[in-house]
Order: structure tokens, then C-alpha cells, then sequence
């Protein structure tokens, strides 16, 4: 349960500095307006608008999600992190704080994207769902150990997408399939590969981060 | 405090690219006390005792904690430590007491009010207790993060430069707490103040293990 309070301290930290929530939230109100601007009264075809959704869901990601390391990092308190806990505690902490983080910011996202865009609209919610989280899971993961290994760099910023990009790359690529498949309402087992490659992306990825996170933690 | 804690230092070497911070340096200790760390400014005390509580990786040597004769886990050094230094900071955005409150529940432990109060109020923070970090002066924040160096009873206290931004009375409230955990854990100062290294049993000077064979 260590990792449990760690967790709560992030949140209590989160909502009295709004250090990620103001800059995610207006993110994402900037980046799905550009769209709809630079769509102006053009028909976009509903694979486009599946593929856009998971565009402002990977751009939100990475304004967002670094913040777990790099505010800890920014504010001098990793030694004092470090001090009070073990590796495992702090990312098993840091990885709830994020993963609860993606969720909100994606649910948010998808609300606003479903109001807004008359095209996405999907036609096997199950299958989508369970993509959605599988997904989320697998961003907020991914998201969190990256974040580790950058917290440290002095280009912070730039290194956060290059580093994500070639590793989300894969969960990216099938999370727009799938979406596409739920779009067109296609039977479950069909999209069955799709939700193993998610599980097992998802389970390479906790499994690489308890067993590579020492190395990063410490100097 | 803890019982039977003990360390062993053997060959400890830190160098950065081919300076060398410390070469060699060997230190064993399973009786509570006073032990100092010495060296002028840029000497490599922080590093030394960053190395020593585990936030920094030797280049080679060995640092093995002990409790009740039982090796700690690398991972659980964070336990049996205690550690102060003006470059460790605290939650700004938290009060003195929630910072000590979360210190003790990350830790796995139950937080102590009494003591926490016997603390605050032994180093006058208690009427501030409630205030954000961030609204202290420096001074304040020193004297909390002794605080939180010593609340989760460690067997070795590591105060590094521990009366920086401290007035005398403060100094003065430092020494005598400092007295009374070497009682019953090891206190180390990593100091070039010669009050401070007075009042140590034992003292590693740093300059003796640069050029050493």
C-alpha cells in the first residue's frame, strides 16, 4: 500500500498546483479546435475522424504525462522521494497517478469528440471500450517510464515525443485498427489479435518497467 | 531508535571521469556515536554521503548496512536513513505536518503525532505547523528537513552541512538533538565547521583518501 500513498500525495500535489491538469485540459481544447477549424465545412470519412481521435489523444499525452518525473525533478525533491521509498514503490505510484491521469484526460477527450464530430461514431462499443482501456493502460505505462529516463535531460521537452514516439508507435498503430473495426461494428473476434497485441503490449511493458526502473531511479 | 544497527564501508571509490572523489575509503561502526565527515568546500563530502545513504552509485567498493546482523537491501537502505542536507528539499505545496505525515505513510509506517509535535516544538515550528513549506523561511525549512531526517527512527543520521541557513539559537537546538540521537543511532556531519567536527568521536577527513595507494 506504500505506492498507494505516494499516489495520494501526487494527487493532493496535482490538485493544489493544477501542474498537469491546466495544461492538459487546455490542450486538448486547443488541439480539437485546429482541427475543426482546418476541417472547416469539409466532410472528413469516419476512418479519418478515428484516426484523428487517437492524433489528439498521443499530442495530449505528451504535453501531459512527463510531468510525473519532471515536476519531482523540477522541484528538487527527488533525493526526498528517494529517501522515503523504494524503486518499485515510487513507480508503482507514479504509474497509478499517470494511468488515473490518462483515463481522465481520454474520457474527457472522447466526450468532446463524440459532441463535436457528427462522423465518430462507433458501432461496436464493447470492442472499443476494451481498446480504450487496454490502450489508456498502455499510454499511461509507457508514458510513466519514459518520463523516468527524460526527467533528468536538460531538452526535457523535445526529448518527451521523439523518445514516446517509436514506443507508443506500435499501441498507436493498433489502437487507429481497432477503433476503425468498432467504427464498422465488425464482429468481436475479429478484432481478437488487435486486443491480444494491447494485452501483451501492456504486460511487456509493466514487466520491463519493475524490472529496468532501478537503473533509471538511480544515479 | 533502532537496535543493533551497524555499517561497513570497504574500498569505497568515487570518481567522476578521471578525477578521482575519494579512492579507498574504509570505515566500520556497530556502536551509536558521533562520527564526522571533513573536507573543505568542493572536497566530495556530499558525494561521500550521497554514496553512503544510497542516492548515488559507487564507482567501486562496497557500503553494507546492518540490522539486527542482517544485511539491508540495497532497495531498503532508504529504512535504516536518515538524511539531511540543504540540497534535499520538501513538498512546498504542503504543510510541515502533511510533509511528515506523507514521509511516515510512503514509508509503510504509522505516522506518530507526539512525536511529531515533541519535534516541531522542540525546533519552534509547531505554531507554524500548518503552513505551507513554501511560506517558511530558509532557516525553517532547514530545521524541518532535520525533522524529517530523524521521524522514522533511523539507526545512521546523516546531516550534511546540518546548521546551513540556521541562526544560533537554531545551531544551538541542533547540537543538543544531535547529542541525544548519538545515544542511541550513528549521527554523521559532513561539515568543515569545527564546532560541529569537535563534537564528533570519530572523523574521516577527505583529503587523506584523494591520492591515497
Amino acid at each position: 500500500m506504500k505506492f498507494y500513498w505516494l499516489f495520494r500525495k501526487d494527487l493532493q500535489s496535482e490538485l493544489r498546483t493544477r501542474y498537469a491538469i491546466n495544461a492538459l485540459g487546455m490542450f486538448i481544447v486547443v488541439t480539437i479546435s485546429v482541427i475543426l477549424f482546418s476541417i472547416g465545412q469539409e466532410k472528413i470519412t469516419q476512418n479519418l475522424s478515428g484516426g484523428l481521435f487517437w492524433v489528439v489523444v498521443f499530442f495530449s499525452a505528451m504535453s501531459g504525462l512527463s510531468r510525473a518525473f519532471v515536476s519531482e525533478e523540477e522541484r528538487g525533491t527527488v533525493l526526498t522521494l528517494q529517501l522515503m521509498s523504494d524503486p518499485n514503490t515510487v513507480l508503482g505510484g507514479k504509474l497509478l497517478f499517470n494511468i488515473v491521469l490518462v483515463f481522465s484526460m481520454n474520457i474527457f477527450i472522447a466526450l468532446l469528440y463524440s459532441a463535436l464530430f457528427d462522423v465518430f461514431v462507433i458501432k461496436n462499443l464493447p470492442m472499443f471500450l476494451l481498446a480504450f482501456v487496454l490502450g489508456n493502460l498502455g499510454i499511461g505505462i509507457s508514458s510513466t517510464l519514459i518520463a523516468a529516463i527524460i526527467a533528468k535531460a536538460n531538452t526535457k521537452g523535445t526529448l518527451y515525443p521523439v523518445l514516446s514516439f517509436p514506443i507508443l508507435l506500435p499501441l498507436f498503430l493498433t489502437l487507429i485498427e481497432i477503433t476503425k473495426k468498432a467504427m464498422e461494428g465488425v464482429p468481436f473476434d475479429e478484432g481478437f489479435i488487435e486486443i491480444a497485441t494491447l494485452v501483451s503490449y501492456d504486460v511487456v511493458m509493466v514487466a520491463a518497467g519493475f524490472m529496468l526502473f532501478d537503473l533509471v531511479w538511480k544515479e | 531508535m533502532n537496535d543493533n544497527y551497524s555499517i561497513e564501508i570497504s574500498d569505497l571509490t568515487k570518481v567522476f571521469g578521471s578525477r578521482i572523489i575519494f579512492n579507498k575509503i574504509n570505515f566500520k561502526r556497530d556502536t551509536p556515536g558521533l562520527a564526522g565527515i571533513a573536507g573543505p568546500n568542493g572536497s566530495g563530502k556530499s558525494t561521500l554521503v550521497k554514496v553512503i545513504a544510497g542516492l548515488l552509485t559507487q564507482s567501486s567498493g562496497t557500503i553494507k548496512h546492518y540490522l539486527g546482523g542482517k544485511e539491508v537491501h540495497q532497495n531498503s537502505v532508504y529504512s535504516v536513513v536518515g538524511f539531511a542536507s540543504p540540497y534535499v528539499y520538501l513538498y512546498d505545496e504542503f504543510s510541515a505536518l502533511e510533509n511528515l505525515e506523507i514521509s511516515m505513510k510512503i514509508r509503510g509506517l504509522k505516522p506518530d503525532q507526539e512525536n511529531f509535535k515533541a519535534l516541531l516544538d522542540r525546533f519552534t515550528l509547531w505554531p507554524r505547523r500548518n503552513d505551507p513549506v513554501k511560506a517558511y523561511s530558509s532557516g525553517m525549512k532547514q530545521r524541518l528537513k532535520l525533522i524529517f531526517s530523524v521521524i522514522h527512527s533511523p539507526g545512521l543520521i546523516i546531516w550534511d552541512e546540518p546548521t546551513a541557513n540556521l541562526d544560533s539559537d537554531g545551531k544551538h537546538r541542533v547540537y543538543e538533538l544531535a547529542s541525544e540521537l548519538a545515544k542511541e543511532s550513528i549521527v554523521v556531519f559532513a561539515t568543515n565547521e569545527e564546532t560541529e567536527i569537535g563534537m564528533c568521536s570519530e572523523v574521516i577527513n577527505i583529503l587523506d583518501y584523494k591520492n591515497n595507494k
